[in-house]
């Protein structure tokens, strides 16, 4: 096990493309952090280059004790999982958990004793003598997992490995993953673009865009305290609602749709500013106050409601306890914690928060 | 693909059919009768005689030691045209495979030798080589070695040996690189990530994935040694010096274009026939299922 530890990692292609500008960031030994962004922000390439399957331009990338920029992949002591399961196709799930120790020179009983009890851990004791053409998708991502857990490396990175399951199998495969974790205790570096894995199995959630680190937190920080407008938008489903403010003093702050309030002692705001309110932090209000709201469309969740419409100018969605009926098309009243509104920066998109 | 397309009758079918069908038995299944139909006849010398005389012209055949010559020049030459130009070929593939500068030219310039027609790649090279004239061959001169192909039997199977070879890269060449290109990258590189070698990647996950590709081009390859490189053989040696270059496509041409001896050039493009059919045989039946991993 070992901490791995990025310091001004930057890639930039040959084209003059910067996928990576900057980025430090330290995984703790044993903590399973996640790389969390949209598509093309370079979570996977920074992936790749802890790997050693990219260059890096410039920058240290640390694993343990060690610089391992100029490291080959087999040497850094690492293991890898792909989004596409990357196995050998020509052999079977035996050879294909067996091929990293035998290049190693393990020896053999060594070499059976460890892909026996990875298999056992996995539940693919049975498939051993299968090609990986003959299992189904959950089956190869487990062979997939299942090579990399027989070499026992210092760390293990996953590029996006649950992306190509469907949905019910992605469930099952995620608590796996965790519990995996869970019970081998090992540094696990792990890439998506999916929120909730992210939330799910992360202690530590890297939010990545266009190349840099947005915010580095807990799961729940980053979703209760977003550091910046973009995290605050990406993280949280439905997303948040922002919308552009103008604080005026006493912790009001005027929006198109109307005043406001927040609290005042957690900020230090002035002026133009973009304000942020999670969907489920507004709330029916019981009496005539808050403000005036019609829902143009209610979307029924089961246990959740969307109710979408107009804040204003703001077009805003609003998730309510699904109890009673909402009428489409009538006008109701909500109101916002003063607690629960973000306030954001209007040109750096940075947090107000102190 | 459940998808069919429905006749009343079978009349319609058999008519739509038939155009196909008659190129086919015009140009394949008439000339192959005929080969076979000759190869039973004696013609005298002067074509106005002709007997029936069964297998006599396959037994003269195999009575003779210089067809069993010709089949091992024949088979000599297939050995080392594939060998050489399959592991040139896949030698260069896998280097052009790589992220070069300049990729896209490189491989266009090593595609340019397959649009050279055979005769005029024996010409170029017999240029080169030619003892007296050739710039290559007195290269080969100034450096002590006595080069002549046009009296030495093995410098000319060396030199249509090359020739040969040099034309059948491009193609070989075309194939593995697509071959390569459709191996997952991500399967080399967790190959990487699992501490194989490059050399170790190649053969123990490169070359078993190209597998297909490797078991088709050697029956092509053979096809072509067997047939095509007629061409190269009739511009460079025609068959000489003393028969050390003739192949068995040659010797058909030779013996019943040249010798006049038609039933026995017939008896032997049948036999050349039923080899090609055998070696098609294996490659649909034996190959094609070892290549689904």
């Amino acid at each position: 096990m070992a901490t791995v530890e990025l310091t001004n990692i930057k890639k930039i292609y040959a084209g003059g493309v910067e996928a990576v500008r900057d980025v430090s960031l330290t995984v703790p030994n044993g903590s399973f952090t996640v790389l969390l962004g949209p598509s093309g922000c370079g979570k996977s390439t920074l992936l790749r280059m802890i790997a050693g399957l990219e260059t890096i331009t410039s920058g240290v990338c640390k694993i343990g004790d060690r610089v391992v920029n100029e490291i080959e992949p087999a040497d850094r002591d690492i293991a890898m999982v792909f989004q596409n399961y990357a196995l050998y196709p020509h052999m079977t799930v035996y050879d294909n958990m067996a091929y990293g120790l035998r290049n190693r020179g393990t020896p053999k009983p060594e070499i059976d004793k460890r892909v026996r009890e990875a298999a056992k851990l996995l539940a693919i004791e049975e498939y051993l003598t299968r090609k990986p053409r003959a299992l189904s998708g959950g089956q190869r991502q487990r062979v997939a997992m299942g090579r990399a857990i027989v070499r026992e490396p210092q760390v293990f990175l996953f590029d996006e490995p649950l992306s190509n399951l469907d949905a019910k199998l992605r469930v099952t495969m995620r608590l796996e993953i965790k519990r995996l974790h869970n019970r081998l205790n090992a540094t696990s570096i792990f890439v998506t673009h999916d929120q909730v894995e992210a939330m799910t199995l992360a202690d530590q959630v890297v939010v990545m865009n266009a190349g840099n680190i947005e915010q580095i937190g807990a799961p729940g920080e980053v979703y209760k305290h977003p550091a910046t407008r973009f995290v605050a938008s990406f993280i949280g489903s439905p997303a948040m609602n922002l919308m552009p403010g103008k604080v005026s003093d006493s912790g009001v702050v005027e929006t198109p749709g109307g005043k406001l309030p927040f609290d005042a002692k957690r900020f230090s705001a002035s002026g133009e500013v973009d304000v942020g309110v999670r969907p489920e932090d507004i709330h029916v209000s019981s009496g005539s106050n808050g403000f005036s709201f019609t829902p143009e469309l209610v979307e029924e969740l089961g246990a959740t409601r969307l109710l979408h419409g107009n804040f204003g100018a703001t077009p805003i969605i609003v998730a309510i306890p699904a109890s009673g009926t909402t009428h489409e098309n009538r006008e109701m009243r909500l109101s916002i914690d003063p607690a629960a509104v973000h306030l954001f920066d209007r040109n750096s998109g940075r947090s107000l928060a102190r | 693909m459940q998808k069919r397309a429905i006749f009343g009758g079978t009349s319609l079918p058999y008519l739509l059919l038939l155009p196909q069908l008659f190129v086919v038995a015009v140009f394949f299944y008439w000339p192959a009768s005929q080969a076979v139909w000759q190869s039973f006849l004696l013609q005298d010398a002067f074509g106005l005689n002709t007997s029936f005389i069964w297998f006599e012209n396959y037994s003269e055949l195999f009575a003779d030691a210089g067809y069993y010559r010709t089949m091992m020049t024949t088979g000599v030459f297939a050995v080392l045209v594939a060998g050489l130009s399959l592991s040139l070929a896949l030698l260069l593939a896998v280097q052009a495979d790589k992220s070069i500068r300049g990729a896209g030219v490189y491989k266009t310039l090593l595609i340019w030798p397959y649009a050279v027609a055979p005769a005029v790649a024996g010409v170029l090279w017999i240029f080169m080589f030619q003892p007296s004239l050739g710039v290559v061959a007195q290269g080969i001169r100034a450096m002590g070695w006595s080069w002549n192909p046009l009296l030495n039997g093995n410098d000319a199977l060396t030199l249509v040996v090359l020739a040969s070879t040099w034309k059948q890269i491009s193609y070989n060449f075309l194939f593995f690189l697509a071959g390569l290109q459709s191996i997952p990258r991500a399967v080399i590189e967790a190959a990487a990530i699992d501490g194989a070698s490059p050399t170790r990647r190649f053969w123990t996950i490169i070359l078993p994935l190209l597998s297909p590709t490797v078991f088709f081009l050697i029956v092509v390859n053979i096809v072509y040694v067997f047939f095509d490189t007629f061409g190269i053989i009739d511009a460079m040696t025609q068959g000489g010096p003393s028969k050390a270059t003739e192949t068995l496509v040659y010797k058909v041409f030779f013996d019943g274009r040249l010798g006049g001896n038609l039933g026995s050039s017939a008896a032997q493009s049948v036999i050349l026939m039923i080899m090609v059919v055998g070696l098609t045989a294996v490659q649909f039946r034996f190959i094609e299922r070892r290549v689904a991993y």
